[in-house]
């Protein structure tokens, strides 16, 4: 497979470590090369944009140029924030008047806009069909199957629909067959697309609580063991604002990255896929997978060996009776 | 040589302030073959005219040129005034100094300079045209109504008792449309089906309506006053002479959980069935896809595996063998009142719409759309009248409407306003509270446009005396939590977020045209818009007419319409055939194509781009009759003057009457010559 340019963002290298090590991980068991951008800069997201159209636009064109630059057409940006920056970007320049001509002396490099931004889900949903296949070779058992996770997509990743449109911005499906190719249920729940609180959860962490509290339960209500996520910031919003709820007494819910699921159905170690970096302990939830995996594999091998048993017994009477 | 005379029109100020008509009736006097010019206020009134017979009189003139407005306002006036003064009034034009210069224009020299051009420009055209005489085709008195709604009903009602007969044309199994599956209609909130079903009867025993029920039209040919039409009788399985509608066809089928069309999905039917009690007629149609000894057929099995239907029938009326059989009839006018139907909000959606995500396109299950209601609350509804919910059979003690879903929602593919939305919903607020008198009726709307007598204190009817909760406000997402269905809105009004715990919600789903609406717009040669309504000859003044001639449209069909109208419109179209068919022969003006058929090389580039399918292959045939070429015929009642034909004929030998090529490049010499 030929190598994707990734542009980590500043997450990536610092909140969520974990996010950027499972990528790794999962791309190099599946193949994909992973190519840093080099002397990659900020995206701007919130801030650049806010501020100025022109530098909100700027900013990320900056990226794409050197992915373009050095030879890449595509551009893989895991963070939502950044996929939803690197892909507006694309678009104004393509469908704005004008944008388009400034922009090689803007960006002081030549740039004309070729390389297409994927984020980390449609990444692997176009693997989809791979990873299936991995499972379903693997020798040891696979710790996720039949396991319950809900998709939760957020509002960058699938919104708006003119810069995403990878998927349904309401309904969105594609991390859902993700889940599934690993061998787990995908959980049909409500709050797929709801706000996570994005960045208030310095400002205004009450609120950011409460939005929170309710994807969780409506997970959890759903019957989700785990909810499965794609965004450094929801992320964080869900995993870290839960020590407020735990004081509550809420059950723990834990929270994984969508490479961190691919990582652990394909058998990688957790410690590979930074399981051991969230505020939630993932260890229990893990312990429990293994098991279930290991007490599932013992009684199919058990069946298959009474089948085998019984398939010898009716072959030795049929013998007996000829 | 020509002796032509001129008239410029002031029309009040409308020309006059711009273009000085003095100077273009002067300037015209010394213009070749132009024998009076004169100027006045308004040529078009009677003393106008008297003006223009007196001059065709006095001066022997052999042609007329009014220089004033579009031939479109008063072509007909002056041609008039022309034939009665004995001048054949094709030898009469008008030269548009209005609309295509006083009105466009500011500088007063520029513009007369403009209008004496555009009269010359006439003159030179008028010097080639020839007496013409009016076409003459023969009408055939017996009208098609295409869709058996309540205004299709209504239209052949009033063609019919008129002393004409008329075809009816239904789809279904069953006339009556979507009002037969109403409860109670606003603002009267008088039972629909008491008084639909005297109608449906009505022109059911009608001597001059001869209905075809379980039948779509298949082909149109023709033309005004003479349309060949096909139609196609769907092989109903069921004998229509002999079945006398007992019913026990359907007690004996076993196939009795097929969702049935009537209920809006809430009910169900078997595969043999009569779609309603009150159904006209009352004859049943067998559902084959859903039958289940067809369904052995499609299968390959040798024997059927069913047949109680037939067994039970003691008529022998049902027969498994029959097949679709065509009808022609020739017809002299076509009313289109094919309806409606309703906006789903399902992901599965045709191109342009998009669905609604947010509510879960459409996948919980107290989440029932208007016609749903409907059945809800109709005494002879799946539940008799009582509001049950779908899910579980509980009265809910909370409902929610929500208004405009679909409707003025440019992001969904609809951008229009389905205007009968705002009104049933508040009746079925007010049905609601009625049947439930401890239950809450909370409507989520843009704005309320009750507009049409009796509307708008109907609606606050609902607010005020039934105690409906009105939020000024959209509703952001429907879901289902445990046992209610969670609806998140936002008051516009307060500015403050919503969140309702519903036990049912219906949405106000938007109206669209019917499937396959399109397709019969084709067959007919009428245009649709964007979002496939009917389109009206004229929005304000040929409002149930079409751009093809002779036919005509009525109702939901032609854009969102509420019962009066849709009425209104169908009485109408009776009122537009009856006029139509008050003469043995239609006029026509012959602004049509004639073909030369000494110089036509029968290549029939014409045929192919006429748009009106007026033209076709005739043969040319020896003195003794043998074939020795072929040229093209144009059928003057068919064609509509555009002119197409001749811009591509090869040989030159297709000409509009009325614009002749001759006639055209005088024009265009007039222009060039005169300074």
């Amino acid at each position: 497979m030929t190598d994707v340019a990734y542009y980590p963002g500043c997450s990536l290298h610092g909140t969520s470590r974990e996010f950027d090590e499972s990528l790794r991980a999962v791309a190099a068991d599946l193949g994909i090369g992973l190519a840093e951008i080099r002397d990659w800069s900020c995206c701007g997201a919130s801030s650049g944009h806010t501020t100025d159209h022109l530098l909100g636009v700027a900013l990320p064109a900056r990226n794409l140029a050197l992915a373009e630059a050095q030879g890449f057409d595509t551009v893989l940006a895991p963070c939502a924030a950044c996929y939803n920056r690197l892909s507006a970007a694309r678009l104004a320049i393509a469908t704005e008047d004008g944008l388009a001509e400034r922009m090689p002396d803007l960006l002081d490099r030549p740039f004309s806009n070729s390389v297409v931004v994927h984020n980390a889900v449609e990444l692997l949903r176009d693997a989809a069909a791979t990873i299936e296949q991995k499972v379903a070779v693997a020798t040891a058992p696979n710790r996720l199957k039949g396991v319950k996770l809900a998709a939760y997509y957020g509002c960058l990743l699938v919104r708006p629909v003119e810069v995403c449109g990878y998927d349904d911005p309401e309904q969105p499906t594609s991390m859902d067959d993700v889940i599934k190719a690993c061998g787990a249920d995908a959980v049909d729940w409500d709050m797929k697309v709801e706000c996570c609180g994005g960045a208030f959860s310095v400002s205004r962490t009450a609120s950011v609580l409460r939005l929170g509290r309710a994807i969780i339960e409506n997970a959890r209500s759903h019957g989700a063991e785990a909810i499965i996520v794609a965004c450094p910031l929801c992320h964080s919003n869900l995993d870290l604002r839960q020590k407020a709820m735990a004081r509550r007494g809420e059950e723990p819910m834990p929270i994984l990255f969508v490479t961190q699921m691919v990582g652990l159905a394909l058998g990688l170690a957790p410690v590979d896929l930074g399981m051991s970096r969230h505020f939630v302990d993932t260890a229990p939830f893990i312990a429990r997978l293994v098991q279930q995996a290991t007490e599932r594999a013992a009684a199919e091998k058990l069946a298959e060996e009474e089948a085998a048993a019984k398939a010898a017994a009716r072959a030795e009477k049929q013998k007996v009776g000829a | 040589m020509s002796r032509i005379g001129v008239f410029v029109c002031h029309c009040g100020e409308n020309i006059g302030r711009t273009v000085d008509c003095e100077a273009v009736a002067e300037a015209l006097k010394d213009h070749p073959g132009v024998a009076f010019t004169e100027d006045y206020k308004y040529m078009c009134s009677d003393p106008g005219q008297q003006l223009v017979k007196k001059a065709i009189e006095e001066n022997n003139l052999t042609g007329v040129v009014v220089a004033a407005c579009s031939p479109h306002m008063h072509e007909k006036t002056f041609r008039r005034a022309c034939d009665q003064a004995g001048l054949n009034q094709y030898m009469c034009e008008m030269a548009n100094v209005r609309e295509h210069c006083s009105w466009i224009h500011e500088d007063r020299g520029e513009a007369t300079a403009k209008a004496i051009d555009i009269t010359r420009t006439i003159v030179e055209k008028v010097k080639h045209n020839r007496p013409l005489e009016s076409i003459r085709i023969p009408v055939t008195k017996r009208a098609l109504v295409i869709g058996g709604g309540i205004a299709g009903i209504q239209a052949a009602l009033d063609i019919a008792d008129g002393g004409h007969e008329v075809v009816l044309v239904e789809k279904e199994a069953s006339i009556g449309g979507h009002m037969s599956q109403l409860s109670e209609t606003f603002p009267t909130l008088d039972c629909s089906q008491c008084i639909l079903t005297p109608r449906m009867v009505e022109a059911y025993q009608h001597p001059n309506i001869k209905l075809h029920t379980w039948s779509e039209v298949e082909k149109v040919d023709g033309y005004i006053g003479n349309f060949n039409v096909t139609i196609r009788k769907k092989a109903r399985s069921v004998n229509e002479d002999l079945c006398n509608g007992c019913g026990d066809c359907q007690a004996s089928c076993p196939a009795k959980r097929i969702p049935s069309e009537f209920e809006a999905g809430l009910g169900k039917r078997t595969a043999i069935y009569v779609p309603f009690p009150q159904a006209v007629p009352n004859i049943p149609v067998l559902d084959r896809q859903n039958c289940t000894l067809f369904k052995g057929r499609r299968k390959g099995l040798a024997k059927d595996v069913c047949g109680k239907c037939q067994e039970v029938c003691l008529k022998g009326a049902v027969d498994y063998d029959t097949e679709d059989t065509f009808i022609e009839e020739e017809i002299g006018a076509i009313v289109v009142a094919t309806g409606f139907q309703l906006y789903n909000i399902g992901r599965e959606q045709p191109e342009g719409l998009k669905g609604y995500g947010e509510y879960g396109y459409g996948k919980v299950p107290d989440v029932i759309d208007g016609l749903q209601f409907e059945r809800l609350a109709s005494a002879s509804g799946p539940t008799e009248g009582a509001i049950l919910r779908p899910s579980d059979g509980k009265e809910p003690k909370t409902v929610v409407f929500v208004h405009c879903v679909g409707s003025r929602d440019p992001e969904k593919g609809i951008s229009y306003c389905s205007k009968i939305c705002c009104m049933y919903n508040a009746k079925h607020a007010m049905l609601y509270k009625h049947k439930v008198h401890d239950g809450r009726a909370v409507a989520f709307y843009m704005d309320i446009r009750a507009g049409g007598k009796g509307y708008d204190e109907f609606s606050r009817r609902a607010i005020e005396e039934d105690g409906a909760e009105y939020i000024r406000g959209r509703v952001s997402r429907i879901f289902r939590d445990g046992d209610v269905v969670k609806v998140w809105g936002y008051d516009t009004l307060s500015g403050e977020q919503v969140v309702i715990n519903a036990d049912m919600v219906v949405l106000a789903t938007a109206m669209r045209p019917q499937d396959g609406v399109r397709e019969l717009a084709q067959k007919l040669s009428v245009s649709t818009d964007e979002h496939g309504f009917i389109n009206e000859a004229h929005p304000k003044l040929r409002p149930v007419e079409t751009n093809t001639a002779g036919v005509f449209v009525a109702g939901a069909c032609q854009a969102p319409r509420d019962i009066p109208e849709a009425v209104a419109m169908a009485s109408a179209t009776g009122a537009k055939v009856m006029s139509l068919f008050s003469a043995d022969e239609l006029e026509r003006e012959p602004a049509v194509a004639i073909v030369n058929e000494n110089t036509c090389i029968g290549c029939m580039n014409c045929a192919n781009v006429c748009a009106y399918g007026a033209i076709e292959q005739r043969e040319i045939c020896t003195v003794d009759g043998h074939v020795c070429g072929h040229v093209a015929y144009v059928n003057p009642g068919v064609c509509q003057g555009c002119g197409t034909c001749q811009a591509v004929c090869l040989s030159k030998s297709v000409e509009l009457q009325t614009f002749t090529d001759e006639q055209i490049f005088s024009e265009i010499n007039a222009l060039c010559y005169w300074e």
